[in-house]
């Protein structure tokens, strides 16, 4: 067991490693999210109306959407740095050596949860900087990375296996690229569920972002809903058991 | 296992679809040796490679390292080799000392093993003044030096180099043959996979010459070289001898000397092994020729390579 985590801490220390050299990655995903507070919370509050949103406070309303958001864009780019490693071949050097063949996938996950972790935690902060308080207290803030993480593990888990699956880096990035938009559109990151049209309404409730943004921005505007909390925990859990399944097929293909 | 050749190839197959990479390979490598896998690109070195260092499983056919079978006991194998792949296989946003450092844990060192390890291989390879720069910033040949370090962490007992100097300018391959002869000389197996003749000739104690998944031919260059016909002298003669049937037969009777013929001013023998040039010129001289050039000759590897496979190593077409 201590040969396990000394092969898989020194994996995911690398990605720490990667990312503190790509200076302008990092400075870019953690300033994005706090732009889309600044700017778009800012520009937005005055057009939506308290009624829409049940609240009077945008900025208050949206940190739940930047928070999912940032989750999705971390969690989908969870596999591009093992798709860098099999084009350069430093992934066959990985696989060369005596380590359990689930490490590197391991790395990943905990690498992503990690700076989702940290990502969330800047949001709220740029947000409580902007006087938005979780009602719930820390006790939410818990929560709300709890199911953060959740949902980044069954992101990351799609992206790992769209990264063996696809040929090219360039295939992954426009697939990426093409669903994560409608992905936030159609969900309630910017406006309620409750006023799109129906056909929208419609998809926006299959969509596990909506999910995950309504209790998280319960715990930030409401307090604790529990059975609504409980419900999406639950079903963050199948969604994650769901993807991982889904993926581990194409991953032990490829590194089994 | 006692006495166990380090590799052991038994009419390997591997096929992808139904195109077969490796058609039938048997070759055994003996520990100690610097052996050679020369080809063509899609000859099939690099899928054997690959089953070697357990990265494919073999459609079928069996392949032992050091006795391990590649397939069930992949992890003893892995524990065994060292495998350092081609040049771009680096981390570009890591230093030297974070990639060896990586590679310590991946083979479950302890840190103080590490350190001193990391510290030998560093001065093995001569980077120890830049391990602290990303290897993005550095040139082909140091970051083979890298990847060669990372390889001998572990102290295996065979390195495994995939085109050990592809796109290396002539003083870092030079500097990469040196390291590889001196990892050689401290007993270990060192495997090979190159296109380039000339580094398997100067390199390499075996070849094995591999086109379309299979063995073509297997021996040291020289023997390889030989089974050519072996070595050519030319003797250009200052005039015509007055009796080239006598100077011919006195050529042939000399040790070492096979088929000799004498025209006009030039006498021409096939070696059937290393023979005394001395004798050669004394005869000359004894028959009055008096000389004027000796031209000793011996057949390329790549005429070797030609005469097994039938065609070139690289087509070197500008298309």
């Amino acid at each position: 067991m201590s040969r396990y985590w000394q092969e898989t801490g020194a994996l995911t220390h690398r990605w720490f490693r990667r990312m503190m050299r790509e200076r302008m990655t990092l400075i870019f995903g953690l300033f994005q999210p706090m732009l889309w507070l600044l700017l778009f919370g800012n520009s937005f509050k005055n057009v939506a109306s308290s009624q829409a949103i049940g609240t009077d406070n945008y900025i208050a309303f949206m940190t739940a959407g930047v928070v999912v958001m940032t989750v999705l864009n971390s969690g989908f780019a969870g596999g591009v740095d093992l798709i860098f490693d099999r084009e350069t071949g430093f992934l066959d050097r990985l696989l060369a050596s005596p380590i359990a063949r689930s490490s590197i996938i391991v790395s990943r996950f905990l690498f992503v949860t990690v700076l989702s972790a940290l990502q969330i935690l800047v949001i709220l902060g740029t947000a409580l900087a902007m006087h938005v308080v979780p009602v719930t207290g820390l006790a939410g803030v818990a929560a709300i990375l709890l199911v953060g993480v959740l949902l980044g593990v069954g992101l990351t888990a799609l992206s790992l296996g769209l990264a063996f699956k696809i040929s090219s880096h360039s295939g992954f990035f426009s697939l990426v690229g093409f669903i994560t938009l409608p992905l936030i559109f159609v969900s309630s990151a910017l406006v309620s569920v409750e006023h799109m049209p129906v056909w929208l309404k419609v998809i926006a409730i299959l969509n596990p972002m909506t999910w995950t943004i309504d209790a998280v921005r319960s715990l930030i505007l409401n307090g604790w809903l529990w059975s609504r909390l409980v419900i999406v925990v639950a079903a963050l859990i199948v969604f994650d058991i769901g993807c991982v399944t889904l993926s581990s097929r194409v991953l032990r293909k490829a590194v089994g | 296992m006692a006495g166990s050749a380090a590799i052991e190839i038994s009419r390997l197959v591997k096929r992808f679809g139904s195109n077969s990479a490796v058609d039938g390979l048997d070759l055994t490598v003996e520990p100690g040796e610097m052996f050679g896998l020369l080809g063509p690109n899609g000859a099939g070195k690099t899928t054997t490679f690959k089953i070697l260092t357990t990265l494919l499983r073999p459609t079928s056919g069996t392949v032992k390292v050091f006795g391990h079978d590649v397939v069930a006991e992949a992890d003893a194998v892995r524990q065994v080799i060292g495998y350092v792949p081609q040049e771009r296989a680096v981390d570009r946003l890591l230093t030297a000392r974070e990639h060896l450092e990586l590679f310590a844990n991946l083979y479950h060192l302890p840190a103080a093993t590490a350190s001193s390890r990391i510290e030998e291989a560093l001065r093995l390879v001569n980077l120890a003044d830049r391990i602290n720069e990303p290897v993005g910033k550095f040139s082909g040949g140091m970051k083979k030096r890298v990847e060669i370090a990372c390889g001998l962490l572990h102290e295996p007992s065979m390195l495994f180099l995939d085109e050990p100097t592809l796109g290396l300018d002539v003083q870092s391959r030079s500097q990469v043959w040196d390291h590889l002869r001196q990892l050689k000389q401290r007993g270990m197996t060192v495997v090979i996979n190159s296109n380039y003749l000339d580094e398997a000739d100067q390199l390499c104690d075996r070849l094995a010459i591999i086109d379309r998944g299979r063995l073509r031919a297997l021996g040291s260059p020289q023997e390889l070289k030989r089974s050519l016909g072996g070595d050519i002298v030319t003797v250009t003669l200052e005039k015509a001898v007055a009796q080239p049937q006598q100077l011919r037969q006195a050529l042939q009777a000399i040790n070492g000397v096979g088929e000799v013929s004498v025209d006009e001013t030039v006498a021409r023998l096939a070696l059937s092994r290393e023979a005394g040039l001395n004798a050669i010129v004394e005869q000359v001289q004894r028959a009055g020729g008096g000389l004027r050039a000796v031209h000793y000759t011996h057949p390329t590897l790549e005429e070797v390579f030609i005469h097994y496979t039938g065609h070139k190593i690289r087509e070197e077409q500008i298309q």
